[in-house]
């Protein structure tokens, strides 16, 4: 998959997950407005960030995307 | 369309019931209905039920027969209706315009959902169904971070501050420490409500409403036949649904949501007032964000002035504006399919003067805003005795 680029519209660290995701609590996700127009709800990789921070796709597991902090 | 009025209602209290089934509940509630109303079971035309997920938290289906049968009603139309946390204000909805439009005349209309015999994890689960799931959900959102999302946002946009929040949460627990029938009866301190523990950050454990079991019921009949049920009567002046994306990457500012100011927008237009008019108002605060941000969609204040206006104390019972005077969904409890009708309780006990404790001096125009999912079902609905 080809690097998806876009910039986090918002974001939160979720604490109390619901079943399926509670051994990965806790962990963020966020809303990315990308770079090719559109927005998507992802899991957030690494370094915690917020509202206006620029992010890149790393990976994508099972339809969901996983985004990481870039420079 | 002719004149419609509430002329009976009934609740059992809102708790965790371990030895209570979800019929049981459904039936208290609705026998109470019946009762204040002064109605025999053959009078009823049709019975509407509002069920958020009682298939999922119970394992039974086909539930507006199986509770309308219980309450011994025989042979007239029976439906479920879901829209997420809006299910009974959507049934509501529909049998207001069963008895506005002439097809009914006198309608039952039932709040129920049983959500303590699962646990919270499950509970988390069930609830993110009336999210996307293809997407946002599949992504590990729960419906505490979604709207965690849109607080952030909205801090963000709006300067809105945890202080704020908390002020909601502060207000509605001393509202529902005065409630008999709430599920949390206790004030809380601006420091315990800053302090709770972190659920979705922004919003801690006192931003976000309870777990639990309960029901609430309305008759519903025609305003010149409602002599016939009480003395106290409630007209319904406006009342609309309106609908929205499912999933908040959707939306194109989730600071807002479309559904409550269409919905509003509809339901003052039909009642003839506008929202300076409103005296008191139930608004679903399913978390703390979602009383301000419904306050600003209403027109009670500006964008971004939901906040500021509820520390300041104008929502509060001796404000300008009451809201929540049950304790709302944070402090009366939140069993999701029975929220709806018991906001329309809510308003119609302080409407009747029978509020007790929580009783307020200016309660002859009252609005309810019951919201469903992230936004995507929102119904309006404006009472009256005047």
């Amino acid at each position: 998959m080809s690097e998806e680029t876009g910039t986090i519209y918002t974001e939160t660290v979720v604490h109390s997950a619901a079943e399926a995701f509670a051994k990965d609590a806790p962990y963020q996700i966020a809303i990315v407005t990308l770079d090719s127009g559109g927005r998507v709800t992802g899991r957030i990789l690494g370094e915690r960030v917020s509202i206006e921070d620029r992010v890149a796709r790393v990976e994508t597991r099972e339809g969901v995307p996983f985004f990481r902090k870039v420079m | 369309m002719r004149p419609v009025a509430v002329v009976g209602m009934g609740k059992t209290a809102f708790g965790a019931f371990p030895d209570r089934d979800l019929r049981s509940l459904a039936v208290e509630a609705g026998e109470k209905c019946l009762k204040n109303a002064h109605a025999a079971l053959s009078q009823i035309d049709a019975f509407f039920l509002g069920n958020f997920a009682g298939p999922s938290f119970t394992g039974q289906n086909h539930l507006a027969p199986y509770i309308s049968t219980a309450l011994g009603l025989r042979d007239i139309p029976a439906t479920r209706i879901e829209a997420a946390c809006a299910s009974s204000g959507s049934a509501f909805f529909h049998a207001y315009n069963g008895v506005a439009g002439g097809v009914y005349d006198a309608v039952l209309v039932v709040g129920a959902e049983k959500m303590t015999s699962q646990s919270t994890p499950k509970v988390t689960e069930i609830l993110a169904g009336a999210g996307d799931c293809a997407g946002e959900v599949k992504a590990g959102s729960t419906f505490a971070s979604l709207f965690a999302m849109i607080a952030c946002r909205h801090m963000y946009q709006f300067g809105t501050t945890r202080q704020h929040l908390a002020a909601v949460a502060v207000k509605n627990h001393a509202n529902g420490a005065l409630n008999p029938d709430a599920q949390m009866r206790k004030m809380i301190t601006m420091e315990q409500a800053m302090a709770g523990k972190p659920i979705a950050d922004p919003l801690n454990l006192y931003d976000c409403s309870l777990i639990s079991d309960g029901a609430a019921a309305v008759l519903l009949a025609p305003a010149e036949r409602a002599g016939e049920f009480t003395d106290k009567p409630v007209r319904v002046l406006g009342i609309a649904q309106a609908s929205d994306f499912v999933a908040l990457d959707q939306k194109p500012d989730i600071t807002t949501f479309p559904a409550v100011r269409r919905a509003s927008e509809k339901a003052y237009g039909m009642a003839g007032i506008g929202p300076a008019d409103v005296q008191l108002a139930e608004l679903h605060d399913c978390f703390t964000i979602a009383e301000i941000i419904a306050m600003e969609d209403l027109g009670f204040v500006g964008r971004g002035e939901g906040g500021p206006y509820t520390l300041e104390g104008h929502t509060a019972r001796s404000g300008e504006r009451p809201v929540n005077t049950s304790g709302g969904l944070k402090s009366k409890g939140h069993p999701v399919g029975a929220t709806g009708v018991a906001q329309i309780c809510d308003l119609v006990l302080q409407m009747r003067c029978e509020a007790g404790g929580r009783q307020v001096p200016r309660h002859s125009l009252g609005l309810a805003q019951n919201l469903g999912g992230s936004g995507a079902s929102c119904v309006v609905t404006i009472l009256g005795t005047v």
